[in-house]
This record gives structure tokens, sequence and C-alpha cells, in this order.
């Protein structure tokens, strides 16, 4: 029983922080860091048991280059920065996800605890992204069991050592199509065919030449998965060429569904903030529309590598420390759009002339294989930057290094990222 | 063994626990009877009473003068009423039926007099103007149509649980994975030869769904044939919510209801139904033209719906018969009710068509006397309307694992894993379990939450069978009750 005292003081807490930063992933996690080394009073809140985000459950190396400057595991790069985030002090609360914006403003968050409003000067969406599952890409047929994300692929096999399948599909033929791979033959399933709906693979060379080469792992390229077949758990999947329309079918109890990444938008779209794509639209420093609200990692550009997000953490910190310094926001600013073959830009808004977005670079998507071409950022027909590339491979990041200052108007109308292919 | 003891006779075995049959077991509970509910699959409303819209039909457009219009009729009150007690998610947003062309405008006024004789007083038309105001987003072109305040929207999972969780705690047997194979007359009684053995009943009472033309036979009747009707359907993110408040109807046609749009009472929005004529009981595959033709009347319908994200899509199979009203038959000579044919209005009509079999077990002499102490059932809050353990703090400092949300998407909590876990009619399978909690349903589709409800699933592997259990255990309350 509650009594009314209990049931006043359940429902009154509010928790005064100058900045709270919401996921404990890489991006957030290196946000933490850099403001507590500020003397920031910072609480970071994680809706999963442990800190580290998906790295946690990607095996795989090759974590940590630009931020650390050595090359980890997906496990080990998050155990050091949750060990950072431990020594440096930083107010880390696990099993705590926040769920709605209160009409104050704040972020409400539910725990094993309670529920608490958070009186934050500073918040800081760090959300990260997840895989497009099978039913949001419309992928008919039945809909029975073993049809996962390279996510929960990864959770099942290297978090809770739970059995997989036998013959897998795998969807997909990006970095993370092949770290899904990489799981699965690690745990004993049997890749019987890649499938991607692009003319080749998107992952390098070297990646795909060891998957597909010594276990003779069969690569579909302009091939649809057309349907899933199968009543209690999956017995296979009819593919489709693209060019032929030829169809046939490839037996396996298990359906990977990899990349297609959709960032975790629900309390940027919910503040409301406004959007860019997918993505809550953000500037150079990482500040969304909404004064105080900031929002970093591969919740606005899914997905970058781990090692960019913490980068981008780090940028949104600095930013932090700024806005908490000066409580400035800047009030105008032109809108960074993508134009077809580009499908989102990072960032999504330039609101100065002079500062430059996280590393100096811009980040942006195709939709399919182009070059050899030039990129070039426009502003009313005004070319304000070109780069020269040979070639665009989809579902791979592409960075564009801007100049230290861009001859941005930012009284005129947006700035447009084109493609110009050569002749 | 319940279902491989011969001896024992029940008097009543009623075959199928979709919604119908638990609702008709769930009336019978309240009676001085011993009853068993034989189910064919792995758990409670897994046919069509699970893939289907999930929409409260008033009745408006049912044929005047039908059995299906009778039982809309007579259930609306019943499920309003039993929806609020047990805590099932029910909503009464209303629906607007949208004229198109100008002969779909031409029919609005037959639809609304037939609604009238239908008793559906509150149904009006609405001009053009008024459908734009009461939805911003509807896609240009409409000329008019109706408002039909009673139209509502029900949570087609917690229905038929509710109804078979009362039904167990107060002594129906339900017997799961249990299918008939045929039905055998013997002195007085009838032995059902099912695939876990022979269960001995004096009255048989058929709601077998897309079977029941099949059990039909097995009593010696040629009455009618199920000819499954597919209708597949999309699940937009509940983000996509703020684009509709209401039911946004199509005019109907003899054949199908049509493609209708409607917010779900978990807070997503629902596109569908398609109606396509299969001869296949199993086929509920989605298929690529099917989705596509969803789409392309989304995008008339409501065009910025379907720039949104997708949830789910899914396809359930109406169990339509040669015949436009239900099949619903007694013999008392016979010792036997056929509840078939059921088409589209199941979730609906179930609380109508129990009363409406309990009128006829009771013309046909059997006596009826209520049993005492009958309890109800609440069950635990999954709708947007109710309050979810997530956002209660005095269920959370009662338990804390209430504030462990493990389905980030839907803000599940292990609390209320752990509890669809226990019961009277436990989770059985991660699919038991979505339908129970919701969790790994939402717009993730598990990417983050079901390695870790496997894993949990996984600990607690095949749990005892339905009434093994104390009943008391943990449903969540029960109201003792005195007749």
């Amino acid at each position: 029983m509650t009594t009314p005292a209990h049931r006043a003081h359940w429902a009154g807490r509010v928790r005064q922080v100058d900045a709270l930063i919401v996921g404990g992933g890489p991006a957030g996690l290196a946000a933490s860091l850099m403001l507590r080394s500020a003397g920031v009073h910072v609480a970071l809140i994680e809706r999963e048991r442990s800190l580290g985000g998906i790295p946690r459950h990607s095996r795989h190396t090759g974590y940590g280059l630009r931020d650390l400057h050595r090359v980890l595991s997906g496990p080990s790069y998050a155990a050091h920065y949750a060990a950072l985030a431990e020594q440096a002090g930083v107010e880390i609360h696990l099993t705590t996800t926040a769920t709605d914006w209160s009409a104050e403003g704040h972020l409400v968050t539910t725990s094993p605890s309670g529920r608490v409003q958070w009186a934050a000067k500073a918040v800081l969406l760090a959300t990260g992204c997840r895989e497009r599952p099978r039913s949001a890409r419309l992928v008919p047929g039945d809909r029975p069991a073993g049809v996962l994300t390279t996510g929960t692929l990864q959770q099942l096999a290297d978090l809770f050592h739970l059995p997989i399948g036998e013959r897998a599909v795998v969807v997909g033929a990006e970095h993370v199509s092949f770290s899904a791979v990489h799981t699965l033959l690690t745990h004993g399933v049997a890749v019987a065919a890649m499938v991607t709906d692009q003319p080749a693979s998107q992952s390098y060379t070297l990646l795909r030449a060891l998957a597909c080469g010594r276990h003779r792992l069969p690569l579909h390229v302009d091939t649809d998965v057309v349907a899933i077949l199968g009543s209690e758990r999956v017995r296979g999947v009819e593919l489709e060429d693209r060019r032929s329309h030829a169809r046939w079918s490839v037996p396996c109890d298990t359906v990977v569904f990899t990349g297609a990444w959709v960032p975790d938008y629900e309390l940027a779209r919910t503040s409301p903030v406004a959007m860019s794509g997918p993505h809550p639209r953000v500037d150079q420093w990482l500040r969304t529309a909404r004064p105080g609200l900031f929002a970093a990692g591969n919740l606005v550009h899914a997905a970058e590598p781990a090692d960019v997000c913490a980068l981008g953490g780090r940028q949104a910190a600095r930013s932090i420390v700024q806005y908490l310094t000066h409580g400035e926001w800047p009030e105008r600013g032109v809108e960074l759009v993508a134009s077809d073959p580009f499908m989102w830009t990072h960032p999504s808004q330039l609101t100065s002339t002079l500062e430059r977005p996280t590393r100096g670079r811009l980040l942006t998507r195709v939709r399919h294989f182009l070059g050899p071409g030039v990129i070039e950022l426009v502003q009313s027909d005004r070319v304000l930057h070109a780069v020269r590339r040979p070639r665009l491979v989809p579902n791979r990041s592409i960075s564009i290094a801007l100049p230290a200052s861009l001859r941005v108007d930012l009284t005129a109308g947006p700035v447009e990222l084109r493609w110009r292919q050569a002749r | 063994m319940g279902a491989a003891d011969g001896k024992f006779t029940y008097d009543v075995a009623i075959v199928g626990a979709g919604v119908v049959g638990a609702a008709i077991a769930r009336e019978l509970s309240t009676y001085e009877l011993r009853t068993v509910v034989l189910e064919a699959g792995h758990d409670v409303g897994t046919g069509t009473s699970k893939a289907n819209t999930a929409i409260r039909h008033t009745g408006f457009d049912a044929k005047p003068g039908s059995l299906e219009a009778t039982l809309l009729k007579r259930a609306y009150p019943l499920l309003g009423d039993y929806a609020a007690r047990a805590g099932i998610p029910l909503e009464t947003p209303g629906a607007l039926l949208v004229a198109w062309s100008p002969e779909q405008l031409a029919r609005i006024d037959a639809l609304r007099l037939q609604a009238k004789v239908n008793g559906c007083d509150d149904v009006h038309a609405v001009s053009a103007e008024a459908l734009y105001a009461a939805e911003p987003k509807l896609g240009p072109g409409a000329l008019g149509g109706l408002a039909v305040p009673g139209e509502g929207i029900v949570c087609p999972f917690t229905m038929p649980l509710a109804f078979a969780t009362e039904a167990v705690i107060n002594g129906v047997r339900l017997e799961l994975d249990t299918a008939v194979e045929s039905i055998e007359p013997d002195a007085g009684a009838y032995e059902l030869v099912t695939s876990r053995g022979r269960v001995r009943a004096r009255w048989v009472v058929n709601a077998a769904g897309l079977s029941s033309d099949l059990v039909d036979r097995m009593m010696g009747h040629e009455r009618f044939t199920i000819h499954p009707r597919r209708g597949q359907l999309i699940v937009f993110d509940k983000l996509a919510s703020p684009l509709v408040s209401s039911i946004l109807l199509p005019v109907p046609t003899p054949v199908s209801k049509g493609v209708l749009i409607a917010p779900t009472v978990f807070g997503n929005v629902l596109l569908g139904p398609t109606a396509e004529d299969l001869d296949d009981r199993t086929g509920t595959q989605t298929t690529r033209e099917g989705l596509d033709d969803l789409l392309a009347k989304g995008r008339t319908i409501l065009p910025a719906l379907v720039d949104e994200e997708v949830t789910a899509t899914y396809a359930g199979l109406r169990a339509a018969t040669e015949y436009a009203d239900y099949q619903i038959h007694c013999d008392a000579a016979q010792r036997y009710v056929c509840v078939g044919g059921i088409r589209s209005t199941g979730l609906s009509a179930a609380m109508g068509i129990a009363a409406h079999v309990v009128d006829l077990l009771q013309d046909a002499g059997v006596v009826l006397r209520h049993a005492a102490g009958h309890r109800e059932v609440r069950m635990r809050p999954v709708g947007e309307s109710q309050q979810r353990p997530f956002r209660d703090n005095d269920a959370i400092a009662s338990r804390p694992e209430y504030g462990e949300i493990l389905c980030f998407c839907e803000r599940v909590t292990r609390g209320e894993v752990l509890d669809a876990l226990a019961g009277p009619l436990p989770a059985r399978s991660t699919d038991g379990l979505r339908r129970r909690t919701r969790a790994g349903l939402g717009r993730c589709q598990g990417f983050y939450c079901s390695a870790t409800i496997s894993a949990l699933l996984h600990d607690r592997r095949e749990p005892p069978t339905a009434q093994s259990r104390d009943a008391d255990d943990l449903v969540a309350s029960q109201v003792p009750r005195n007749r």
C-alpha cells in the first residue's frame, strides 16, 4: 500500500542537473567524459543494463582508430569507455529510459527507482540508430520465427549465448552485413547466401574476399528478397533477379536483415524539433532548433563508425560548455539539404560561416553507385565548394572536408548538396 | 490427463478458442456446467481473432434483419461493459465514412437509412467541409460522407485472453495444442477424438472458425463451406498517430467493407485490409501486390501516412462462406450447436454470439443454473489510454521490475513480461508474450529487446499448462462475486 505522502513523493521527483545525456553509447560516453573534465554537473541515462551501446555486441576489431588512436574489438572499446566514465565520476543511471517530455519541457524517465523529471539546462540526445526490420522493408511472405537483424543476432549470440540456427541468408552486402556473416560463422551457422539489391558489394574488397572466398559464400547482386517462406520457423527465402525477374528460392532457417539504418528519433520528434529527413536538424555545433537541446552520434548520421560518433560526442560537449557559459543560441542559419542521389547530410544546418563541423567534414550517403563526378555545395546557383570523386558507394560513409571558411550567405536560401556526373 | 481421460463426461465441449469460442466458454463458466475447450493452436486467439482490423463495429451497415445485425446490436453494450470491467483496451473515436466519387456520394443516404433500421440513430451525413475540419490530413477529393459515432477500436489480443482467463479461473478446462480429428456418438454423449486423446462430452459447440465447416461435417452436416478471404494489413509507426483521429471508412461494397485507416488502441495507425478469396486455409502470407495495393489506397485517403515508417505487416483470413450471414444452428436432438461463418465481425459480435448460444442451449432443454462465487478477471493494462506500469509510480514503488523497461518501443517492463509468463494462461512462446504484453511489437520489431526476451523465455521454457498453477496466483485482481 502507498500512503498519500508516499505518492506525493513519487510524483514530485524533479532532478536538477547542468547537462543530461540520453544514451550511453560511444557519443554519449565521450560527451560525458569531456563535460566532466570541464567541471559540468552531468548525468547520463542509459536504458540498457550496461554502458557501451552497439559495440558491446559487435565482436570484430577496428574500433577506436580516430578517437583513441588504437584498434580494439567492439566489446573492449565499449568497456574502455564505460570504465573511463565511471572513473571520471560521471553520474550514471542504468536501466533508465527516457519516455516523455513533461509539460515544462523536461525529459521524464522511468527506472526501477521510479519516474524522474530532469530539469536540465542542456540535454544531449545520443540515442543512436538501429537497423530497419523486415516489416518496415515491406518484405512479403510468411511471418515465421528466425527473421533477425544484425543487432538481434549479435545480442542473441554474444550476450545471451542462445542458439541461432543452422543455415542463414544475409540480406545486405555492406560492412555490417559482413559483421553479421562473421558472427554467424563464429557460431557455427552456415551462410547460404548474401543478397543485395545493389549491383555490387558495398564493403571493402578485402572483407568480401575473406568472407566469400574462404567460405565460398555466394553473393547475389541486383537481387531482391521477394518472400519469406515457413510457417513456424523460416524454411527459405524467395529471391528475384532485378534484371531478368527470374525467381528462385534458397533454403535456410534464419534470415538476417542488415543495415538500412533508422535513427532512434522518437525523443527528437516528440520534443518536437525540426527534422532533416530522418535526423533531427543540427548545425556544425550539434545544436537542434530548440535552445538547450543537442543531438550527436548516429542519431544525426545513421550510421557512422563508433569513433566518428565519439568525436561527435566531444564536439557536442564543447558546444554544451559554450552554451552553459554564454547562454547563446543561434537565431538564424541556412538549411543544408541533400538532393537526390544523396540521402541526407550532416550537419543539416549552417549557423556560421567560420565554425566547422566535427573533424571539419560534411557527412553524407548516396542511394546507388555513382561516379566519376563532382559533389557540389550550391547556394542560390553559386557553387560554394566542389570536390571531385571517382566513385561513390551506397551504404558507405562519404565525408567531404570543408574549407576553413565557407562563403555561405546566412540570409539567403538553403545550401544544396548536389552531384554532377562527369561526362 | 484431462484430454486423454475418456471416462469423465463434460457437459459441453467447445471446439475452438478463438474470440468466439472463448466468449462462449466465459459465458458458460457463469453456470453450473462442466465445460472443456479444445483448441488446435498453441494459445487462445491465434487464428482470425489475432489478425484483423480490431474495429468494434456498431453494425450500422449490416444487412437489416440478419442474425449478424441482431447479434452485433446485442453485443455492443455487453462488450462496452465487459471491457471496462475486465480492463480490455477499448476506445470509441467514431468513424467517418468517406465518399470519394459521385456514385459513392449517392449511396450515403441509403447507408444512413440502413443504419437507422439497424438501430444506429446517431449516424448522420457530413459535408466535405466537415470531413476536412475533423480530419485535416485527409487526401484531396472527399465529397462528403457519414459520421458513425459508435464505431470503436479494441485490443484483439486481450479480448480472447480475458474471456479464456475468466473461463479458466471459473473451472473451464482449456486444452491447447488439441486438434479435434473426428467426433463419435457414444451412448448419449460424444467422444471427440483429438490429437492428444479422447474427450467425452454431452454437447458439442462448434466454434472452430476457419475449420467450422469441417467440424460441422464431422457432426454429419453439409451446410456451408468456408471460403477463406484474406485481409492484409499494414501497421504504421506511433509517430503517425497525429495524422488521424477517427476511423476512416470507405463506402462498403457487397463483397467487403473495403480498405480503412484506423487508429489502434496502442497508438499506431492501421491501413487495410485487402479482400482476397483463397482456397488455402493457412494462406496468411502477405504479398507484394497486396501491400502495394494498400499503399496506393492509403496514399489517396491519407497521403502523409505512407511516408511514415511501417511497424508491421500481417494478414488474416476471414471465415467467409457462400452465405452472407452467420451460420449458427442448434440441433437439440443432436445436442450440437454450430457457430460458423463468423466472417468479419467476430470481435464485435462475440459476446452477443455467446449470449445467443446460451439462449439456444436453454431452449434446447439444457438446465442452466448460475454458479455461485463466479470470479471476474482484470487484465493488465496494455492500451495507450490505460495507466501502463512504466508511467505508474505506485506500481514501480510496489515492484521495481515495473520500472525496468525491456521493450523500449512499446515500454514493456520486466515486471509485465514476468507476469505474462505466469498466471492461469501463461505465454508459452514469443508470440504469446507479444500478444499479452506487446513486447517486440513496436517499431524496432525486436532489434533491442528480442534477445533479452528470448533469454527470459528460454529460462522459463514450457511452463505447465493452463490450470496446473494456482489460478489466484497472478491475475491482477479478481472480484469475487456471488449470484
